[in-house]
């Protein structure tokens, strides 16, 4: 019986609209009470969090890990580790790992060496086809039993809309969740940033937005003819946005995200060349990017990290033959919190995002409430966080604040009740 | 995050150090550019056509993408500034063993050159070379990808000045495959910083790209619209793999729509001159009758490409201040 006071918190929880300053009480991993201490309890551990947020932990719909296969750019034990300290209790890890999370054998790897490292909790995403190839099923039910949250095919295509829709009837019959990536390739024709003005000014080939929602309205419609529970990873289009929204209201309970760097950039950020901003899907335009915060603000959209950690021989390239991806865990929550100054959300708009909503995807829950499993985070707004390559916690050090400072910094973050960070 | 790419080839006083893009430069220097090379033009007329501006410096052809053409006008160039030439081609040596561009340079510097002249399939490898390479070695892109191709636009632009007077008031339409054209795109930023009165580029949309308004040309599809008064025609190369990726159905089509006869010349004005980068391809962008006739200055172009190359090389090596330091 471990028993953890945190005191004076200010606690922002939009899944019950509370913002109240208060303590908390955590008893074997679990919350037990705001206020007053329970009956006859002492804590074991007591942290004064004046002037602190304490918030429902931030869960990740989707990460890269670089294992197994991809050890030159990092391990579970590092990224984890840089997911806990970015303010994540839980993320999801892709399925693109070498080999690919197509066996139960590469979803118990995973497990293991997360929990062996006891930082951020992994949730792994299995591979709806074998090897990623989008031709045959992965034996989805062996991988959900294995441990894998939800079936993913990262941004690999599925080859026809006939293994699409054969794929979601049969994930459809065991309740299998589903990640789905809106990324027609045809149409990307290998592009390396968004189709426009600055692509064409700097002889760039781009992915136009058609490549996203042509393959959004296929998805759209086999996940209504499939009745498959479904989830849109990675949007980055306005025009998606509405799409979404038609669905919706035509009945189909469909959620989606975005990767938090298209709320943060846009494809002027390329401009230079620099290859950091080489990322999938890429950064669009200024009203991509701002109807993608109005959806977040409206409680449509989820923010994930698309955390990607390369070595640095990997992004020290010509811009389209650098490896795409940032690394995003470390200083994540202060990053998403540069919203608040960046544009008109709320601080509670934007834990919904990043905590409430990916939280009820993978069955967690998504709140600070008596009784249920204690995985917060507690954020000092008033702190800096400094993210030099010494202090990085990801071997990733493609990461936008690399050698700067951001306000606000993730004082600890909880699993169960223990601090991971 | 404001990146200007004028900052990155300049020195701290404004002097050209890396010739990248055309893009950002002042008017003022892609004039000095031009005067330079005139001046070079006189020393090529003459027996002796040397001069020792570049002696004792080394330059590096680093040409990852074959090119005859381009890498013997660089190299004519560097030896008539007196500079020792080295022919690099990467195309079939390093890159192929899975070297990556940084071992190439890393290679390259321990060779202590002066200068390196790049080709690279890549958009904005020359950059990327100028902001990894040792300092005082001048960069000058010999074409990067589809983003630039700054020599040639600039030959260009001092062929457009001796055949025209100047490019000031001028409307020259740029004809064919914009859309893979780092010619094209140096082009149109060296003629709207030089005055040109108006920017046109003509082919089908495919071969247009997207949002080409925003760099100042103005787009037509139509070859009697487009070539209307124009001062100066001049046509890019068609490449024929455009046929294979669906942008076009055949050459015949493109020619009947697009290529620079007789006839669709005779839309522009009637001392219209004509100009292309070479090498043409007779009969699917133009046909011999105009690229042969009196309003062609396709050959004139050719030789005034080692002047502005002799300028351009020039110009770098002086903004490059410290001499390179001997090997110990």
């Amino acid at each position: 019986m471990t028993t953890l006071h945190i005191q004076r918190a200010r606690v922002i929880d939009p899944s019950q609209s509370l913002d109240t300053v208060t303590d908390v009480w955590v008893r074997d991993g679990r919350l037990q009470a705001f206020s007053a201490p329970p009956a006859d309890v002492t804590a074991d551990t007591v942290i004064d969090a004046d002037e602190q947020w304490l918030l429902p932990a931030l869960v990740d719909l989707g990460g890269h890990l670089p294992e197994p296969g991809y050890s030159q750019k990092g391990s579970i034990d590092s990224e984890t580790r840089a997911a806990a300290l970015g303010g994540f209790s839980h993320l999801c890890s892709l399925p693109d790992t070498k080999p690919v999370a197509d066996t139960s054998a590469v979803i118990k790897l995973i497990q293991e060496k997360a929990l062996r490292a006891g930082h951020a909790r992994v949730l792994p995403l299995g591979a709806m086809t074998q090897g990623l190839e989008g031709e045959q099923l992965a034996s989805m039910v062996t991988l959900q039993e294995a441990g894998a949250v939800a079936m993913s095919n990262a941004r690999q295509p599925i080859r026809d809309s006939y293994v699409l829709r054969r794929l979601m009837e049969y994930a459809a019959t065991y309740d299998i969740a589903l990640f789905l990536n809106a990324n027609d390739l045809s149409l990307a024709q290998g592009g390396c940033m968004h189709e426009g003005p600055v692509a064409t000014r700097m002889g760039l080939s781009g992915i136009p937005e058609t490549a996203e929602t042509i393959a959004l309205a296929q998805l759209l419609l086999l996940i209504e003819q499939t009745g498959v529970r479904a989830h849109i990873s990675q949007i980055s289009c306005r025009r998606s946005l509405s799409m979404l929204a038609q669905a919706r209201e035509g009945g189909l309970r469909v959620t989606a995200d975005t990767p938090l760097a298209n709320l943060l950039y846009t494809d002027a950020a390329v401009t230079g060349y620099n290859s950091l901003y080489n990322v999938q899907p890429p950064l669009r335009s200024e009203q991509d990017r701002d109807a993608l915060r109005a959806a977040v603000g409206e409680g449509l959209l989820a923010i994930s990290s698309n955390h990607r950690p390369h070595e640095i021989a990997a992004k020290k390239a010509p811009f389209a033959d650098a490896d795409a991806g940032m690394s995003q865990y470390d200083g994540f929550l202060p990053m998403v919190m540069s919203l608040l100054e960046q544009s008109d959300l709320t601080a509670s708009q934007l834990i919904q995002a990043t905590s409430v909503l990916p939280a009820r995807l993978v069955g967690l829950p998504g709140g600070l409430r008596p009784g249920e499993a204690f995985h917060a985070t507690l954020f000092n707004p008033q702190a800096t966080t400094e993210l030099s390559s010494a202090r990085m916690a990801s071997r990733g050090h493609n990461h936008p604040f690399l050698n700067q400072s951001l306000a606000g910094a993730v004082t600890a973050t909880f699993a169960d009740g223990l601090a991971i960070a | 995050m404001t990146y200007d790419p004028a900052k990155v080839q300049l020195t701290d006083d404004g002097r050209l150090k890396h010739f990248l893009t055309t893009e950002g430069l002042s008017r003022e220097l892609l004039t000095e550019i031009l005067d330079t090379a005139d001046s070079f033009i006189s020393t090529q007329e003459r027996a002796v056509k040397t001069v020792p501006l570049l002696r004792g410096k080394t330059v590096v052809n680093l040409f990852f993408e074959n090119s005859t053409r381009t890498r013997s006008t660089f190299e004519l160039a560097a030896k008539r500034l007196s500079a020792d030439i080295l022919n690099l081609d990467i195309a079939r040596s390093a890159t192929s063993k899975g070297e990556t561009l940084m071992d190439t340079l890393w290679n390259l510097e321990a060779m202590y050159s002066d200068m390196f002249v790049v080709r690279h399939a890549d958009s904005g490898a020359a950059h990327f070379i100028a902001e990894h390479v040792t300092p005082n070695v001048a960069i000058i892109n010999a074409g990067d990808g589809r983003h630039a191709h700054p020599t040639q636009a600039m030959l260009d632009m001092l062929t457009i000045r001796r055949h025209k007077g100047s490019i000031e008031g001028k409307i020259v339409a740029i004809v064919g495959d914009i859309l893979h054209s780092r010619v094209a795109r140096s082009q149109i930023h060296a003629l709207r910083t030089l005055g040109a009165a108006e920017v046109r580029v003509i082919g089908p949309g495919t071969l247009l790209p997207r949002d080409i308004e925003s760099m100042g040309a103005v787009p037509h599809y139509d070859m009697k619209q487009g070539l209307a008064d124009c001062d100066v025609v001049i046509m890019l190369r068609l490449q024929k793999e455009r046929m294979q990726n669906a942008l076009l159905p055949s050459e015949g089509e493109f020619f009947k729509l697009y290529g620079l006869t007789e006839e669709k010349l005779a839309y522009a004005k009637p001392d219209a001159i004509v100009m292309h980068p070479g090498p043409i391809n007779r009969g699917v962008e133009i046909e011999s009758a105009v690229a042969d006739g009196p309003h062609s200055v396709i050959l004139n172009q050719v030789s005034y490409g080692i002047a502005v190359r002799m300028a351009v090389m020039a110009m770098a090596m002086s903004g490059q201040q410290t001499p390179t330091e001997e090997p110990a």
